[in-house]
């Protein structure tokens, strides 16, 4: 037989059993106390790292969410403060027109009260100076019938030399 | 006489520093095979038998030699219709290692270095012989047995660190020499070939065959005691892991595995009568492949290297230990790579067919396949 020509591709029985039993038992116990517990140590730790690897980007997400809701607060502030400082401003120049337009009305009243104060009193001396002149008129009347009763001739001359003082005035 | 004693001190030296660069299986080889020399040098003057000399390295043996004259005689166990029967294997041969016979229930005797019962006159008694079942542990046998026990002390221990150290620390020492090679199975193996699903469920009928042969195979490479032997590079050893492989993917197979042996899908049936028995020798074809590959393998391995060192006694001159040894030590080298190699591609192959023996066929993308 072809087989039988070559010791070498003749498997012996002996070694046949005793590899299976040995196969066996390694399988068994290998199986059992060496396979098991390191493949699921294996199998933990890799899920350990899964795990952290997964909390380490949700804290990632958090954190990132965080900042973004600070950087909308803080956008929200600045945007605040610009409406708040924009609004004193407002308000501040008004109380400064407000301030303006009340000095004006206080002077312009000044002035209308300056004026008409100057203007009765302009009135006031007009109405002085007009009874003096009347005054004056009654005196010149006086002294020009005074001396009409002294000469007659003399007293037509000064009425004429009266009357034509009062048209050179 | 003197000359050729000198000469085979020298070959032995020389191999000596072979064996320390590198592990090759040559100190006990050159000894073993320069005594062969004498032996033969006082019978034939100077005839060497290369083949023989090889092939008594790459076989099964009774005793395991240790150095010099100094070698175990392993227990001989036989089973013959009389029952079981243990002896020491010295008893096969005498103080000049000349085969004897034995006189136990029957007379055996060791012819080719197998046992046979042979008649009063020393022959070989062929009816006899065929009811005697050789059970001894062997020199294979022991070597397998020193890898079984190497390989419970380093996992048991590894797998021990991991309850001591807890999960969540990195692994220390043997456990994180271990890990690598234990991931390496999984993740480049067992993942890729049977599914991340299913996979958890073969690891470890994965694992023990990687391992064993992995450790066989550095045995083999290590040429003095507990390695020296070809355990992975016998025959016997690979067809009985094979029929392990062959048991495993045939009791794990499901409908649509059968389905696809004995009536192809998507197929005309004259076509489907005429793949059936292709692919049912396909089945025994695939474990049969596996037994040969790691068997042809590490046996050529080893003929080779065992080749270079006998170029010494054929050339008879030391010199020629110039080129044999480097040429050992380059092709112990590649035998380290082999070593490693066959393990994972066994494991490998392994792996895929129980692969397709498990995996679920989607039979739209099936027919689509078929019809290319």
């Amino acid at each position: 037989m072809l087989l039988e020509i070559n010791p070498l591709v003749l498997p012996d029985i002996g070694l046949v059993f005793w590899n299976t039993i040995a196969f066996l038992v390694l399988l068994i116990v290998l199986g059992k106390f060496a396979w098991k517990p390191i493949l699921k140590a294996i199998h933990d730790r890799e899920s350990g790292i899964e795990e952290a690897l997964l909390k380490a980007d949700k804290m990632k997400a958090e954190i990132t969410a965080m900042q973004n809701e600070n950087e909308a607060l803080l956008a929200k502030a600045r945007e605040e403060r610009a409406i708040l400082i924009k609004e004193a401003k407002e308000a501040s120049e008004k109380m400064v027109a407000e301030a303006k337009d009340k000095a004006k009305a206080e002077y312009d009243r000044i002035l209308a009260d300056a004026q008409l104060a100057i203007t009765q009193q302009k009135n006031a001396a007009l109405i002085d100076v007009k009874n003096q002149v009347g005054s004056l008129v009654i005196e010149v009347a006086e002294k020009v019938l005074r001396k009409e009763l002294s000469n007659k001739a003399e007293q037509e001359g000064y009425i004429k030399q009266l009357a034509d003082g009062v048209k050179l005035n | 006489m003197s000359l050729l004693r000198l000469k085979t001190l020298l070959v032995a030296c020389f191999s000596l520093f072979a064996l320390l660069s590198v592990t090759n299986s040559f100190a006990n080889e050159s000894t073993v095979a320069a005594e062969g020399q004498i032996a033969n040098a006082e019978k034939k003057e100077g005839d060497f038998n290369v083949t023989e000399t090889i092939l008594e390295h790459i076989k099964d043996d009774h005793s395991w030699h240790l150095w010099g004259h100094t070698s175990i005689h392993l227990p001989v166990i036989l089973k013959t219709s009389k029952g079981f029967e243990v002896f020491s294997s010295e008893k096969f041969v005498d103080e000049h290692h000349e085969p004897v016979v034995y006189k136990g229930n029957f007379d055996y005797k060791l012819i080719e270095g197998k046992t046979k019962i042979v008649d009063a006159s020393g022959n070989l008694d062929a009816a006899a012989s065929k009811q005697l079942w050789d059970l001894s542990i062997t020199k294979n046998v022991a070597s397998l047995f020193v890898s079984v026990f190497i390989l419970l002390v380093v996992l048991l221990s590894s797998a021990a660190a991991y309850k001591k150290t807890g999960v969540k620390t990195a692994p220390k020492g043997l456990q994180s020499f271990m890990e690598p090679i234990i991931l390496f199975v999984r993740d480049e193996v067992a993942i890729p070939n049977i599914g991340a699903k299913k996979s958890g469920k073969y690891m470890p009928f994965l694992l023990t065959i990687f391992f064993l042969i992995l450790t066989n195979n550095f045995l083999g490479l290590i040429p003095f005691f507990p390695g020296g032997a070809n355990v992975s590079g016998n025959i016997a050893f690979t067809m009985t892991l094979a029929v392990c492989v062959f048991i495993v993917v045939n009791l794990s197979a499901n409908k649509s595995y059968w389905e696809h042996i004995f009536w192809m899908p998507g197929m005309h049936w004259s076509m489907k009568l005429f793949l059936a028995p292709i692919e049912l020798i396909g089945v025994f074809t695939k474990p049969i492949s596996l037994m040969i590959r790691l068997f042809a393998n590490i046996t050529a391995g080893h003929i080779l290297v065992l080749s270079l060192i006998c170029l010494i006694f054929i050339f008879k001159t030391v010199f020629a230990s110039a080129i044999a040894v480097p040429f050992a030590v380059f092709i112990g080298l590649i035998e380290l790579l082999v070593a490693f190699l066959q393990a994972f591609i066994f494991t490998m192959l392994a792996a895929m067919y129980i692969g397709m023996a498990t995996e679920e066929h989607h039979h739209e993308a099936h027919e689509g396949a078929a019809h290319h």
